[in-house]
């Protein structure tokens, strides 16, 4: 059958029947599970009697509680409310036959990274877990949406979730990136132009030249953000990229399985004459490395731009939200972000917590040192991140720039450990959020930017242009090909 | 709650939350989610919103208009993470169903999961209701489901409700781990024909 788009395709496989309230149940083929979304549905389930009806599909880290220092991560915890979530996920994996990387294994780390470099998430799959950026897994052309506690007991109890089929919008990026920008910025890009919510009611398919050059890291970084831009699940079709990157790593198929498997995935692939919703066509030609202004994602400007007058926004709504981010960031409109005043640099998370990353950002820091009055962390996304980072010697760079070297988990993006802004300070993040308290004080800000950016932003102590940091022309913003992934 | 809960209307004192894109994180911190059970959630609703420099509560809506059971709202409420908590805390607080412009589209899911009808409406009209309430805050606002009408003082407007949501709280089946397990039999035909579960795990 032609003229169908992979969603399509993964949609139709998945589909178990339809459900009297006209949603369709829809089978999942991954579900990943951590310590502060689940335990409720754990307990539902035991109330209800039902076991796990997939827990060979199942697997669980931690993640959101854990502490990043390494002599913070002795059990129990020192936090007891950290220890009780991370002691309730231990015995209900282990109750329940589910793997789990736990503070003990050298596979623990973020879900949403621990997953694809594992090769656990592939083409052609659906993936489930209780967290917003679920959409990441999309990076290998699988389905990958976010859910609440009660789908999690869904999940865990049949497989399954209910589920609307949604429109697929094509984002079609096209243009040449220029050296110091990358897939951040791309997504930026995107979500500032389509709004924070111009995906609600569709899943976004990225393509076009730009998407098919990312590395894998890139596309991750893209999909990631899907959430940001109201789109629950967004992904790009499978290719040699993806195929090379699955290639050899633990759970993917070997030897003669793989070689079958890839007919299957590029079976997968959307067709050629596919019939969109909706097709916008983003362009990122020469475009400049973004930072966001405000408190959503989408007030974001390239760097070079001034942020915008209340005046600039059609949209009421827009200029509402304007007005509050002025107020809260402290910005004026027509001002420059170059030079807003940094107290702290983290880099991380599962948007840009990978191994292209921290060398996208070490590359700046080589040879120079972060600003006296800036605290700078940097926490891979995973230990297996940390190890072949560490194998590379990029932690020795980080240490000597004055960042703080630390081990896996959310941290700072959300703050349930003790990696938390105070008061007013400013945060130059890798992250994915700046809204009003994300990082853990109310009054906090957040400046969104690429790792590359941050490192630059460590060194200034202050917002900063990374192209002015670069020695040569390679590019800082991560994932992209040929970079370090 | 019970499996076989009919929701045709909701009624009570109402409560304005303005402003769009109001997130997760505002509606419930996550400083406040480090804990195994939904419980206590309700203390920690808008926790950060509602208190001052010194911890004090202010006069945040919620603090306006205690005992509120329908909240009406702006644009794209209840973006950015997935938390249940955010409506958890909401249901524990009181509220059994909101107005709003739009949801966005997690928020709205964990909504229906735990019963609680989130209608939509224009701009115009959600405002006029929040303005009302402002005016009127012992008025009664009456959500009926099945009719998709919301009711205030003389006036009676017309809103949506997706159609998955009314039929699954009209009908009482919005418990959908019961519907679904009904169907193991051809979830797992369906998990069988696919060719990467079972095999390489």
């Amino acid at each position: 059958m032609s003229e169908r788009t992979l969603y399509d395709k993964v949609w139709e496989r998945h589909r178990v029947t339809e459900l009297p309230n006209g949603q369709d149940q829809l089978f999942v083929g991954l579900h990943l599970v951590h310590e502060v979304t689940s335990p409720q549905a754990f307990a539902m389930l035991e109330e209800r009697g039902h076991d796990v009806a997939f827990p060979d599909r199942t697997f669980a880290t931690t993640d959101h509680i854990v502490p990043t220092e390494a002599d913070g991560r002795e059990r129990p915890l020192v936090d007891d409310e950290a220890e009780t979530m991370l002691s309730a996920l231990e015995r209900n994996t282990a109750e329940n036959g589910i793997t789990f990387f736990g503070l003990d294994s050298d596979r623990q780390g973020i879900t949403h990274v621990v997953a694809p470099e594992l090769g656990l998430s592939r083409p052609g799959m659906t993936v489930a877990c209780g967290d917003s950026h679920t959409a990441t897994h999309g990076a290998f052309g699988s389905i990958g949406v976010g859910v609440g506690t009660s789908q999690i007991r869904d999940v865990l109890a049949t497989g399954c979730i209910a589920a609307d089929k949604q429109r697929v919008r094509r984002v079609e990026v096209e243009g040449e990136l220029g050296a110091g920008v990358g897939a951040k910025d791309v997504v930026l890009k995107i979500i500032g132009e389509l709004g924070v919510d111009g995906g609600v009611g569709h899943v976004y398919e990225y393509g076009g030249p730009v998407i098919e050059a990312l590395g894998m890291e890139g596309r991750l970084a893209v999909c990631n953000m899907s959430i940001e831009g109201g789109a629950r699940a967004g992904y790009v079709n499978p290719d040699e990229t993806t195929y090379e990157y699955l290639r050899g790593r633990e759970y993917a198929p070997e030897g003669e399985a793989f070689e079958e498997r890839k007919v299957y995935w590029e079976s997968l692939r959307s067709d050629d004459d596919a019939v969109y919703d909706d097709v916008v066509t983003v362009d990122v030609d020469g475009m400049d490395p973004l930072v966001t202004w405000g408190v959503d994602p989408g007030q974001v400007i390239e760097i070079s731009e001034p942020v915008p007058a209340p005046d600039a926004f059609t949209d009421r709504t827009d200029r509402e939200a304007a007005e509050r981010a002025y107020d809260h960031m402290g910005v004026e409109p027509g001002e420059s972000m170059l030079g807003y005043d940094v107290d702290v640099a983290f880099l991380g998370t599962c948007t840009n917590g990978r191994v292209s990353d921290f060398a996208a950002a070490a590359r700046v820091l080589e040879g120079r040192t972060v600003a006296d009055d800036v605290r700078a962390l940097a926490v891979p996304g995973s230990e297996t991140v940390r190890a072949e980072c560490e194998r590379r010697g990029l932690d020795e760079t980080f240490i000597e720039a004055g960042f703080e070297w630390r081990r896996a988990g959310c941290s700072m993006c959300l703050a349930m450990n003790d990696d938390a802004l105070e008061g007013e300070e400013v945060c130059a993040s890798s992250s994915n959020r700046n809204f009003v308290g994300r990082q853990g004080s109310k009054d906090g800000r957040t400046v969104l930017m690429s790792p590359g950016m941050v490192a630059a932003a460590a060194v200034a102590g202050e917002v900063a242009d990374v192209r002015k940091y670069l020695d040569d022309d390679r590019p800082a913003g991560g994932g992209v090909e040929g970079v370090a992934d | 709650m019970s499996d076989d809960h009919h929701i045709t209307e909701v009624a009570g004192t109402g409560v304005p939350i303005p402003g769009d894109d109001v997130d997760t994180d505002r509606i419930l911190p996550a400083r406040f989610m480090k804990e195994v059970t939904f419980d206590n959630m309700a203390d920690y609703l808008f926790y950060d919103a509602r208190r001052n420099d010194d911890g004090e509560l202010g006069d945040h809506p919620l603090d306006r208009f205690d005992g509120a059971n329908v909240a009406v709202a702006n644009a794209n409420f209840g973006c950015g993470s997935s938390r249940e908590h955010a409506p958890q805390a909401m249901m524990r607080w009181g509220i059994d169903g909101i107005v709003g412009e739009s949801y966005a589209e997690i928020f709205r899911d964990n909504c229906r999961s735990l019963g609680i009808p989130a209608a939509t409406a224009d701009h115009e009209t959600v405002v006029a209701l929040q303005e009302w309430i402002e005016a009127n805050p012992d008025g009664e606002v009456e959500i009926d489901v099945a009719a998709e009408t919301v009711t205030y003082g003389d006036t009676t407007v017309d809103v949506a409700i997706d159609d998955a949501m009314q039929e699954a709280l009209v009908d009482g089946i919005w418990d959908t781990t019961t519907l679904m397990y009904a169907n193991m039999s051809k979830v797992e035909r369906t998990a069988a024909d696919l060719p990467y579960v079972g095999s390489d795990g």
